[in-house]
């Protein structure tokens, strides 16, 4: 390998790019939009949930169990119905997503048999946000029973120590007011730059078929190594240029905090980046055609990044079968390393695991993509 | 017309089925999507990781841990010896949640004082962690309520708790067990079924235009229109049956319930496609090659992914995102989807929703035809 000739074939790469100002643009702008699109756009957090009421008693105390769920940041009573029928009909409609029931004899149990309880029937075609609307309503209505156990106390004139047996203090490391944000865009760019990364080189090789420049490349004295790195170093820099957008929209635009250190974010992202390019690079050497090559390599990335790298499902949480097909992707790695480096501020000798898988990636995709080319020639 | 328009779709459908890796990839690889996908989509939290560290080794703190042990919600991975240990764990990511229960829990529980359960969460995936945290406290109140049960009949010879109290009963309607592939299976229907559509019309007319047989046909005394119906009927029946296919894999292999009725299913399919394909056929105008095609589809499938409800709940966006939604077929076709799957409404409640597509439909074939015109003169 020579450097020279390295040097020759980024230059030239360097002025196709350059004479090609709209996929320049693309390259460019497509972070910018995506990382707007995703951060606000992906969001878990339940705010408002709005809830259907359906008072069959009509007390003062089911009057107040309704003042509860109505002061609660996480509900918003939407309608108050009067038969099971309007009720149906408004889940049906998803017009609420959760209808709260009280009985017709709530006060006469709470007073006779100290326990009553009140229904809450939940739409579960979206089964998290039924969940997490359960927690939350569940909260409301523990926080409302404490209330009148306080009241009854109060009149009894007992003290309060009594009535809870055991309370649960929970600690919420890493990402302390449990918004989904701050776990979902350091993610988020390792998606973005795996389908931008992809797109930018699934095309380099093919592209020099389709115009019938390859055989004029061939001719010439150059190595397939030094097509794949002159080819590679363009790249790399322009990406880099996008990771930057990247993650400078994340610290500052979207106040995600950064706990690690700066050159443990520079050595991870390089080594990332230049997987992501060599794939793109092999797709590109392995099939002849553009749009065989971009198609193959958007099929590759898209949907299994954004599905199968940890970026919002939990890996630990998927069948084994899965979870080993996880670990052929390689954005899982980099899904794992700013996770820890944002929230976590861990050590890059903490992270030696996902850095050495992707460093395994990265020689064998370089192996691969120089005995294809080889392979394509002869 | 019609005798000039049979000719086209009987030339698509002979192209596709001389194009072997065509037909492979409509039939394979959304299969293959459909089931990885499938298992891969879910936020159910199950066997969350954790790690326990019992500083009391008293009856009371063994009986609490028991419950969490015995939990399908819990995995404990490492029983700690100290708090050391134990911030290791949670700091290594080998445990998602962690336990203490300090020491004296037991003389405090004795003697009616409140003790603490010590939780530490690891936030990082904050849907995670706030489900688990869910979990730990209904077994914790299981425990703290059994314990006031138990006190109240050892001392007071009362049967059950003498405070009043109130608790909540869930009725999780369309899925009670709350299945998380009953969500995510039809909603890949519709989102892989975009993908597919917009991609094979955009494609098959911008390589017509590059390989340049598109002239070829205009020179023949075929009206635009023509041309476009006899286009997009072949991709509208290959659209159906692609449909037809992942909806039966996500009806037989993961036995997704289908309580609603399959004519409404069929009229909103229909008229999801019916938009698709007019969005593949608008791509097709504004491209003249297929590297551009390529990256436009890029651009604009991204978002209707995003902003159609698939996975992130469209009400959790800001103002401008969710109106950007109403301009997207997959918002709706998803609600008819899940609803006819999941609810079992009929056309009282989704007729919104089909009229939407209806009206997108429209707008965009009428577009993209005035567009097709332009750009084949």
């Amino acid at each position: 390998m020579k450097l020279r000739r390295i040097k020759a074939m980024a230059v030239k790469e360097i002025l196709q790019i350059w004479r090609d100002p709209r996929s320049l643009m693309i390259a460019l702008l497509l972070p910018f939009t995506q990382m707007f699109l995703f951060g606000y756009g992906v969001n878990l957090d339940l705010k408002h949930i709005p809830i259907c009421t359906f008072d069959r008693e009509g007390s003062q105390l089911s009057q107040d169990l309704f003042k509860h769920f109505e002061a609660s940041q996480y509900f918003a009573i939407a309608h108050n119905v009067q038969s099971y029928a309007a009720l149906k009909a408004a889940i049906d409609k998803a017009d609420c997503s959760l209808g709260v029931v009280v009985p017709p004899d709530f006060s006469e149990r709470l007073n006779d048999a100290h326990a009553a309880s009140v229904q809450a029937i939940l739409d579960a075609s979206d089964d998290n946000s039924a969940n997490i609307a359960f927690g939350y309503a569940s909260a409301v209505v523990s926080g409302y029973s404490n209330d009148i156990q306080l009241s009854q106390i109060d009149r009894q004139g007992r003290t309060l120590a009594q009535i809870q047996p055991m309370v649960v203090q929970s600690r919420v490391w890493f990402n302390e007011d449990l918004e989904s944000r701050n776990f979902i865009i350091p993610g988020l760019i390792a998606v973005i730059m795996a389908l931008v990364g992809a797109q930018l080189t699934s095309l380099t090789i093919s592209r020099e078929w389709e115009r019938g420049t390859m055989e004029l490349l061939i001719s010439t004295p150059v190595q397939p190594g030094e097509v794949m790195f002159g080819k590679l170093i363009p790249y790399l820099a322009l990406s880099w240029l996008d990771a930057a957008f990247c993650l400078v929209i994340a610290a500052f635009w979207f106040g995600v905090p950064y706990r690690g250190t700066v050159i443990a974010l520079f050595l991870t992202t390089t080594l990332f980046l230049f997987v992501v390019l060599s794939i793109g690079y092999l797709l590109s050497v392995l099939i002849r055609s553009q749009v065989g090559a971009s198609q193959i390599a958007l099929v590759v990335t898209m949907m299994p990044t954004v599905l199968l790298s940890g970026y919002i499902f939990p890996i630990d949480q998927m069948p084994a079968f899965i979870q080993d097909i996880t670990y052929l992707m390689y954005s899982r790695y980099y899904v794992t390393i700013l996770k820890s480096l944002f929230l976590k501020g861990t050590g890059i000798v903490d992270l030696s695991a996902p850095i050495l898988f992707l460093l395994a990636y990265a020689f064998a995709v370089v192996v691969l993509a120089a005995r294809a080319f080889h392979k394509r020639l002869a | 017309m019609f005798a000039r328009i049979i000719p086209i779709v009987i030339k698509e459908f002979l192209q596709l089925r001389r194009d072997k890796s065509a037909r492979f990839l409509l039939i394979v690889p959304p299969i293959l999507q459909m089931l990885l996908f499938g298992y891969a989509a879910t936020y159910e939290v199950y066997h969350v990781s954790t790690a326990v560290l019992d500083l009391d080794h008293s009856l009371e703190s063994r009986e609490l841990l028991s419950r969490f042990t015995s939990s399908t919600r819990f995995n404990v991975v490492k029983v700690a010896q100290s708090q050391r240990e134990i911030t290791e764990t949670i700091d290594r990511s080998d445990a998602t949640v962690a336990l203490v229960v300090q020491a004296g829990f037991a003389e405090l529980l004795r003697k009616g004082r409140s003790a603490p359960l010590q939780v530490i969460v690891d936030g990082t995936n904050s849907n995670t962690a706030l489900i688990a945290l869910g979990y730990v406290n209904t077994i914790a109140a299981g425990f703290a309520q059994d314990y006031a049960a138990d006190l109240a009949q050892r001392t007071l010879g009362v049967k059950g708790m003498n405070e009043a109290h109130v608790t909540i009963e869930q009725r999780p309607w369309f899925n009670p067990d709350l299945n998380g592939q009953w969500f995510f299976v039809p909603g890949l229907i519709g989102t892989l079924t975009l993908i597919i559509i917009v991609n094979l019309t955009a494609f098959a007319i911008v390589r017509e235009r590059e390989v340049g047989t598109l002239e070829q046909v205009m020179v023949s005394p075929i009206r635009p229109v023509e041309l476009i119906i006899g286009k997009t009927v072949p991709f509208f029946l290959v659209g159906l049956g692609e449909v037809a296919l992942i909806v039966a894999v996500g009806i037989l292999w993961f036995q997704v319930p289908f309580v609603g009725n399959p004519l409404v299913l069929l009229l909103g399919t229909s008229l999801f496609l019916l938009s698709t394909l007019a969005l593949g056929l608008l791509i097709s105008t504004l491209c003249s090659t297929q590297q551009q095609a390529f990256s436009t589809n890029f651009f604009v499938l991204n978002p209707f992914f995003i902003l159609s409800g698939f996975s992130f709940p469209i009400s959790s966006m800001p103002k401008v995102l969710q109106w950007m939604t109403y301009v997207n077929p997959l918002r709706y076709y998803l609600v008819v989807i899940r609803g006819t799957f999941l609810k079992g409404v009929g056309l009282d409640v989704l007729w919104p929703q089909l009229g939407a597509m209806a009206a997108i439909a429209l707008v965009l074939l009428a577009t993209s035809i005035l567009r097709f015109r332009k750009s084949l003169e």
